[in-house]
């Protein structure tokens, strides 16, 4: 019982001068590791718009219309459970995983991300011109 | 009923089934006559998600992240059953290294389940600061887990016909590093558990199941092997690398509640060197084989040591890229008898550890009601109201 008791002493004594356990969140942002796994981003340029994406997704948060150079991708962030299946899938990598998690929000309609490679080609036009 | 009239004190004590932190509520009518409880009536159903009906609905890829959100602390021994049911109905093997990796996350799954529960109880007993520390200790396997697979709880590490992620040697290092941190904690932990006077007043003795109960209610998993029954699926049955490991089924044979903690904190030293051993032995070659997406009409029964026991999937399929039947047994339902037949007869006090020892899925017994069948009052306690009603008891006795 002795020998318990110092343990928890000992335990309990060195915990006093340590700094605290938990993470001081909100104050200081812990870097999520190297693979984290956070939201996909479309690399639009490179996507051809052949859906596969949206059909191993498991809750139908991608939503792909048209094809070539006129994709559109439709990424809804409140369905979306990070599995990130759909880079895993994408055979020409247009899609990256990138190490962001703070998306709590109030706004459901801002949780749709649109990537439309047409604007993006007229964009890219106007500014060659 | 016939003793509760003789002595006019027949209460029904209801447990559960709302907790909204915790997976699977669950009900229990305990009939109690004065401190001893008498009969115990499980109902259960009251998290029923419809997994089985949405996996018929969804393809073999989608089903993946499914099968992993049946539960949260074991989701890897969940998609490990289920890549094994899908690899066998397709008849494709996945490689040595994919197998290496599942073994190495599964036994990491463990000493993090493991250690989640060995608080738990503590919590229980009202010995606060152990659970605080196991708790703390905890994080080191969760951060480990988070930068093997980026995710601390669902690792989504398996996929048909492998694994998604590989071990470089810099996630190796880091994963042994972190090992020797748990290795000395659980050592100490152990010799704290056979030592504590606040711990073995509560356990040792406490919801005692002998072995032949235990076969003969069935129990699966730690419960099972700290009754004395040498009875695990790694050894058993041995299904991704564990017939290349050796390793020493952990045992037991008091069957009380101090015994189920002694066997996982062991347990968890057996699964350190389950992962060292993995690690040293982890072949060269590919993570992954490409696999179909349609598979040709077949059945097959998969089975995996999940950390509370024996899990089984089933899986039939009918030549589309949708299973036709899924059917999955968690191992809390197999220990569910055992748990009824462990709680008639003991004092009240001693039914939250009890039911904690059983390491269920389904502990969130948060709402409890007392009906009195003579007074006809009805009066409502929370799990911490038990929870105090149980160290007052104590304290008293």
């Amino acid at each position: 019982m002795g020998v318990v008791k110092t343990q928890f002493a000992f335990e309990a004594l060195k915990s006093i001068f340590k700094k605290p356990s938990t993470e001081e969140y909100p104050h200081k942002r812990r870097e999520p590791p190297k693979d984290f796994r956070g939201r996909p981003v479309w690399l639009i340029e490179k996507c051809v718009g052949c859906g596969l994406c949206a059909r191993v997704c498991p809750v139908k948060a991608i939503k792909i219309i048209g094809r070539g150079k006129e994709v559109n991708v439709t990424y809804l962030l409140d369905r979306c459970i990070f599995c990130a299946q759909c880079a895993e899938s994408c055979n020409i990598r247009a899609i990256a995983i990138v190490g962001e998690f703070e998306f709590a929000g109030y706004d459901k309609s801002k949780m749709s991300y649109i990537y439309d490679k047409k604007q993006l080609v007229e964009k890219e036009a106007e500014i060659a011109r | 009923m016939g003793m509760g009239l003789m002595s006019g004190s027949m209460i029904k004590v209801v447990i559960g089934p709302q907790h909204p932190a915790l997976k699977e509520p669950e009900r229990f009518i305990i009939e109690v006559e004065g401190e001893q409880v008498v009969q115990v009536t499980p109902r259960i159903g009251y998290v029923h998600r419809g997994i089985e009906k949405a996996m018929e609905n969804r393809t073999y890829i989608q089903n993946l992240y499914l099968a992993e959100r049946i539960c949260g602390i074991c989701s890897h021994a969940h998609t490990t059953c289920y890549v094994q049911a899908v690899e066998d109905l397709l008849s494709v093997e996945a490689p040595p290294r994919a197998k290496y990796i599942r073994t190495v996350i599964a036994e990491l799954e463990r000493i993090h389940s493991h250690l989640l529960w060995l608080g738990i109880l503590a919590h229980e007993v009202g010995f606060d600061t152990f659970f605080m520390y196991v708790w703390r200790d905890r994080e080191v396997i969760m951060d480990l887990l988070e930068e093997i697979s980026g995710n601390r709880v669902n690792y989504a590490m398996n996929t048909i016909g492998g694994v998604r992620r590989d071990l470089d040697q810099e996630k190796i290092s880091k994963i042994l590093k972190g090992l020797e941190v748990i290795e000395e904690k659980a050592k100490k932990y152990i010799q704290m558990i056979q030592k504590e006077p606040t711990i073995l007043k509560r356990t040792v003795g406490v919801g005692y199941l002998s072995s032949i109960d235990a076969v003969r209610y069935n129990a699966v998993g730690p419960l099972a092997r700290a009754s004395g029954v040498k009875r695990d699926v790694r050894k058993d049955d041995p299904y991704i690398a564990y017939d290349d490991i050796s390793f020493n089924i952990v045992t037991r044979d008091e069957g009380d509640c101090f015994s189920r903690m002694m066997i996982r904190a062991e347990e968890i030293l057996e699964s350190i060197n389950i992962v060292r051993e993995a690690l040293s032995k982890l072949p060269v070659g590919d993570i992954s084989v490409k696999t179909r997406l349609v598979i040709p009409p077949s059945e097959t029964v998969s089975r995996v040591e999940a950390p509370r026991g024996e899990l089984i999937h089933y899986a039939r399929s009918n030549g589309t890229d949708k299973p036709e039947r899924y059917k999955i047994r968690a191992p809390t339902l197999a220990n569910l008898k055992a748990l009824c037949k462990m709680l008639t007869g003991i004092y009240l006090a001693d039914v939250p550890v009890i039911l904690a020892g059983i390491d269920p899925c389904f502990s969130c017994m948060d709402r409890m009601q007392i009906i009195d069948c003579e007074k006809k009052e009805k009066q409502s306690w929370t799990l911490d109201d038990l929870r105090r009603y149980a160290r007052e008891w104590y304290q008293k006795h």
